[in-house]
């Protein structure tokens, strides 16, 4: 679908940029007015960026979501918080890369943030497991969400994940144990709690750090029961129908703001996230920080209360 | 590794069974007057296998369980109380084929929903009761299985009547998106109030029982009870081979292989299910003294 982070969709765009760019570099070199040329070709870019991202399907959205270029939670961290500093460990097994935790500060207020974190590149992907996190991984985060409750600091936590990962070794140490003990525990915190879906939302294993008094979502950011694939694959007995069965899931941040699971959608830049990190930083921060302002009104018991009224109601029946 | 099966290798040779056409969607109870045990190989006569409450009397495979069945066969007679029996399913997505899918599964197997919940008494003791149908859509869990749960837990916390689940389900139903998952985080709060007001809850897992249920209210009990040979996993042998392209080894995923690795209490065959659930409920304190049988 994508090579050299380019999306098939993207290449015209790309493409014309790298027209752009070499003009411009053509000017300096030679000292050549181009200025006309270049005024043309960056309306027509503009038009094209437009026309490209205004409208994108469901299945756009999910190539978007895991965009090679996509910015990662350790990209949002630095530009979001303050003084980051990561804590490690399940205190039973093993640390996991593919779910990090730790300590910031958020305009000044102490956070603990848990992120489930993919990698750039193959190498980077092998060593935090493509995002996907084992059962240590969401203990290590059970264990730093009670650490933020014992201290009474609200927990932050990013999504992007495929799902969890689906392996024997994380069998034997019982993925599904620690993926409900997290849902039961989230359920109950008496911290506030804001999580952000800033790319993959990937069915159970998004959902173990994903039980909150706030959802929040890119705007091309994607959370889905089954991915795209596997969906097509039990429903048309063929993968390749995966642009069809992301539209039957209903699974863009839109959706999902229209079925009540989610709160609120975070802008991206156009063309997504990774055209404008910083931008996407900032419209972030923007949003946690007023969440949190408006949870820490609550009393604990409360917010707990709260949280247990939005989770009764999901859901549709007759 | 030679079994009890091997002593009857020779008398297959003396009957021959007609080819059958397999119909689907199917009950795995063999119908007929005669089957072949789907593990074993055996013939077997189909009355001794509902005496023997589905379970094979050659090899012992646990057969599915539909969930009225079940109920009968957990419950003291006439006890079964039905609650929420008309909550219905709907299309939430307007998802291509579910409407279909749904009307097929209701009306095949009678029921409105993959699982039933109700009140009932178990040797005496008051108890609410939930059982999942694996022949209804896989016993996936949409709104309406997320619903009933929550109801049913809402149930055991107003009456503090201990919970017993019986799960079964191949996980969250794609058919219903997102919700489905919801439906995972708003059980499993459900039990976090439950278990706050100490109200026991036994989960009993059944062949198969993975992912989003697994992931959500079947992995929550006080004690977890799992027949033996259950399949009972996050993701089930075929996911992962599929996936990752690991090769597993026999047994991995079966509830002995749970027991192994810490995730079970203890595995219990279905012909002594019911007894060794009234002694649990009696060691918590409900009818009365421990009487016979301890």
């Amino acid at each position: 679908m994508a090579c050299n982070g380019v999306l098939d969709f993207e290449k015209p765009l790309v493409e014309l940029e790298k027209r752009i760019e070499e003009l411009k570099r053509f000017t300096a070199e030679k000292a050549i007015d181009f200025t006309e040329e270049l005024q043309s070709l960056e309306k027509k870019a503009e038009r094209l960026r437009q026309e490209i991202y205004q409208d994108l399907d469901p299945w756009q959205r999910v190539l978007l979501a895991r965009h090679p270029k996509r910015p990662l939670a350790l990209d949002y961290i630095p530009l979001i918080f303050e003084d980051f500093i990561e804590l490690h460990g399940d205190r039973g097994f093993r640390d996991d890369k593919a779910l990090i935790g730790g300590l910031a500060f958020l305009e000044g207020r102490p956070v603990t943030i848990v992120a489930e974190q993919k990698g750039k590149d193959t190498k980077e992907n092998l060593y935090r497991n493509f995002g996907m996190p084992c059962p240590e991984g969401y203990r290590k985060a059970l264990r730093l969400m009670k650490q933020a409750e014992k201290f009474g600091r609200p927990v932050i936590s990013f999504i992007d994940t495929p799902g969890a990962f689906p392996g024997l070794q994380a069998e034997e140490r019982g993925q599904a144990e620690a993926i409900a003990r997290n849902l039961l525990e989230m359920s109950k915190l008496q911290v506030p709690i804001v999580a952000v879906v800033i790319g993959e939302g990937g069915s159970g294993g998004a959902l173990a750090i994903g039980v909150g008094d706030r959802i929040l979502m890119l705007e091309n950011a994607v959370y889905s029961v089954i991915s795209a694939e596997a969906c097509a694959a039990i429903l048309w007995r063929d993968a390749s129908y995966a642009k069809e069965a992301a539209a039957a899931l209903k699974l863009t941040a839109q959706d999902l703001l229209e079925l009540g699971v989610i709160d609120e959608i975070i802008p991206e830049p156009l063309g997504g996230a990774h055209r404008g990190l910083e931008v996407t930083a900032k419209l972030i921060k923007e949003a946690l920080v007023r969440h949190l302002n408006e949870l820490s009104e609550l009393s604990p018991q409360r917010l707990v209360a709260r949280r247990y009224e939005k989770y009764r109601r999901m859901g549709r029946w007759q | 590794m030679p079994t009890f099966k091997d002593l009857f290798r020779g008398k297959q040779k003396y009957v021959t069974v007609p080819p059958k056409e397999k119909v689907a969607p199917k009950r795995d109870i063999p119908d007929g007057l005669w089957s072949k045990c789907t593990q074993c190989n055996n013939l077997l006569f189909n009355k001794e296998i509902e005496r023997n409450l589905l379970v094979c009397p050659k090899c012992n495979f646990h057969y599915r369980v539909p969930a009225r069945r079940r109920i009968e066969q957990l419950t003291d007679e006439g006890t079964f109380v039905e609650l929420d029996p008309d909550l219905s399913p709907v299309d939430p997505l307007s998802f291509p084929g579910y409407k279909e899918k749904l009307a097929a599964a209701q009306h095949s197997l009678g029921l409105k929903e993959a699982v039933l919940t109700g009140t009932a008494k178990l040797e005496g003791i008051p108890i609410v009761l939930a059982v999942m149908d694996f022949d209804f859509i896989g016993g996936s869990m949409g709104s309406v299985v997320g619903e009933k749960i929550t109801r049913a837990v809402e149930e055991a916390l107003q009456r503090r009547f201990p919970l017993i689940i019986v799960s079964t389900s191949g996980g969250a139903r794609m058919q219903e998106g997102i919700l489905s998952l919801m439906q995972m985080a708003k059980t499993a709060a459900a039990l976090g109030r439950l278990a706050e007001e100490r109200v026991l809850y036994i989960s009993v897992l059944t062949n198969p029982c993975t992912a989003g249920v697994m992931a959500s209210f079947a992995s929550l009990g006080d004690i977890i009870i799992a027949e033996p040979g259950a399949l009972v996993a996050f993701a089930g042998p075929r996911v992962i081979e599929q996936t990752i392209r690991e090769k597993l080894p026999p047994g991995s995923h079966r509830a002995e292989f749970l027991l192994e690795h810490g995730f079970i209490d203890l595995i219990v065959e279905r012909k002594e299910l019911k007894k060794t659930l009234g002694r649990l409920l009696r060691l918590h304190g409900m009818g009365g003294q421990a009487t016979n049988g301890l």
